[in-house]
């Protein structure tokens, strides 16, 4: 291998301070007893003190969460049967059309789902709130799921399913037992990416959420417009660690399903 | 077990699976189908909900002309400079000892909260922020930073930077050495190697990265509103405008109805050949 060049190095460290500075920058001033984002006076736990008092805050937090859990659930669940069914298709032009509709939710920009979604739901005439932006978010993650699972599908070989036949297997267990097992790492990663997909939402949720339910987002949106706030510098420095915990945890997750499913995969 | 028999009890499990898979079709009516059609039918209304073209009419008058025009530039600018800052790091990943380590650390910023990146900016680049503090210390003296045409094209720089890496990266990983070493060995520059060999190979990711920044950049709003004030008015700050706070769901959908035209254009020009094919 060559040797990289100091100009490479440098440039990389340059990389790297421009993407972490900022997040930094924020942590910092969580500790800043002067109350602004510039002029550090002392350190001072005062704003994470006042994050786990806010009440309504950390209900807003709990919304995120479970928004979040429930949409990824439902949406593995929906996605995976949605992957098995286009894995099955045997008509070439059917399963291109189908992919197509699932892929337009992932490249449309989030402006468009949300203000599509506003008028569909104001037309079916469901209330804006926990109903809309849960349905909206599983909505946006299914096609995701969909994408990490079907290569999982492709690549396994279709004489797996009828040696499982062939030993007298019904249908169920062959989901169960065959299938499923089989494309677990693809199901783990869905079930991640959407579960990233609706804590990071802002746009999509700004737009379907009423008056009496936010999310995380949507509140720091609302914050940020007022100014800046040191609580929100704290909540951000939380937001970080958690981020971290979520991608180190994903990692050796994946890692560790990589290693058990080697010797039948053999890629 | 004959294989008719192996072939009748396949085709059973894809019926019983079909009812599981009632409501991914559903959704694909309900929340894919269904709200396109609405953003069309909607944008032949006006806010009085009275049907009529007066909206298309108002899309090519100067004011949405030129804030199309304005939209497509930053976009065009934010993609241009995400681009020419991604390609070296990604060039210079593909190199290192530890890239898929290095790798996750550059893509772990962009898992964090979009707003918390936006609100960072907020305090960097205030009138009391380190970027003044900076500018004060090399004797250039505090400027206005944000709520300028600059603050706003850096966020969004900073924000799309690891998706345009990502798809580099891969590329580049794909591209097989032996390649280079042989421009190399048949005499030509580093530069020569890199315009007629690496790039031309890679190009499928620099146009897949394009499309993941220049579709989203178009329709920005949280930064805009955050980072440039008002001043900065892209396709995304205007649908939002009109659904959320003019209520003339009318305008807003026909303006949406064009992002998503300039969408399929944009995703056909950078769509590339050999993807089309295995599809």
């Amino acid at each position: 291998m060559n040797k990289l060049s100091k100009a490479s190095v440098l440039y990389l460290i340059l990389i790297f301070i421009l993407l972490y500075a900022p997040i930094f920058y924020l942590i910092f001033y969580s500790f800043n007893s002067g109350g602004t984002m510039h002029d550090f006076q002392s350190f001072t736990w005062k704003w994470y003190k006042e994050l786990f008092q806010d009440t309504r805050l950390l209900v807003i937090v709990l919304n995120t969460i479970i928004v979040a859990l429930l949409s990824a659930s439902i949406a593995t669940i929906i996605g995976v049967f949605g992957a098995i069914s286009l894995s099955m298709m045997r008509r070439k032009r059917l399963r291109n059309t189908v992919l197509s509709l699932n892929n337009v939710l992932i490249v449309s920009p989030d402006v468009i789902i949300g203000a599509s979604f506003l008028i569909f739901f104001t037309i079916l005439g469901i209330k804006l709130g926990f109903v809309s932006v849960l349905l909206s978010h599983i909505a946006f993650s299914i096609p995701i799921v969909v994408i990490m699972v079907l290569p999982k599908l492709q690549e396994m070989s279709p004489t797996l399913m009828d040696a499982a036949f062939d030993l007298g297997a019904g249908w169920k267990e062959v989901l169960s037992k065959v299938i499923l097992p089989y494309i677990s790492p693809g199901i783990y990663a869905g079930f991640f990416m959407a579960l990233t997909y609706s804590l990071d939402d802002f746009a999509v949720t700004f737009f379907v959420t009423g008056n009496g339910f936010s999310t995380l987002s949507v509140e720091i949106y609302s914050l940020a417009r007022r100014g800046i706030s040191l609580n929100i510098n704290a909540l951000s420095a939380l937001l970080f660690f958690l981020t971290l915990l979520l991608v180190i945890g994903y990692y050796f997750v994946s890692k560790r399903t990589v290693r058990r499913h080697k010797p039948g995969v053999n890629k | 077990m004959t294989d008719a028999l192996r072939h009748m009890k396949v085709h059973m499990m894809k019926n019983k699976v079909n009812w599981y898979t009632i409501p991914y079709y559903l959704w694909i009516a309900l929340f894919v189908i269904a709200p396109v059609v609405l953003i069309v039918y909607y944008s032949f209304f006006d806010i009085e909900d009275q049907l009529t073209f007066s909206n298309y009419e108002k899309f090519f008058t100067p004011v949405y002309l030129k804030m199309t025009l304005n939209s497509f530039w930053y976009a065009f600018l934010i993609t241009f400079f995400s681009l020419i800052i991604a390609y070296p790091t990604a060039y210079i990943l593909t190199k290192t000892k530890h890239k898929q380590l290095w790798l996750l650390l550059i893509v772990l910023p962009s898992w964090i909260n979009l707003l918390l990146k936006a609100y960072a900016f907020l305090g960097i680049f205030g009138t009391y922020g380190a970027a003044n503090e900076v500018l004060d210390f090399l004797g250039i003296g505090k400027q206005q930073i944000l709520f300028t045409d600059f603050s706003f094209l850096f966020v969004s720089v900073y924000i799309f930077i690891p998706f345009m890496i990502l798809p580099i990266f891969n590329a580049l990983e794909k591209l097989n050495s032996s390649l280079v070493d042989a421009s190399k060995d048949l005499g030509a520059s580093s530069w020569t190697t890199f315009s007629k060999v690496i790039f031309p190979l890679t190009i499928d990711g620099v146009k897949s990265g394009c499309q993941a920044v220049f579709i989203p950049a178009l329709s920005l709003f949280m930064i805009t509103r955050l980072i440039a004030g008002n001043r900065v008015i892209t396709l995304g700050t205007a649908i939002e405008q009109h659904f959320l706070i003019t209520q003339d769901w009318g305008m807003g959908s026909t303006i949406a109805v064009f992002l998503i035209i300039i969408m399929i254009v944009i995703m056909m020009l950078t769509g590339s050949k050999k993807e089309r094919g295995i599809r």
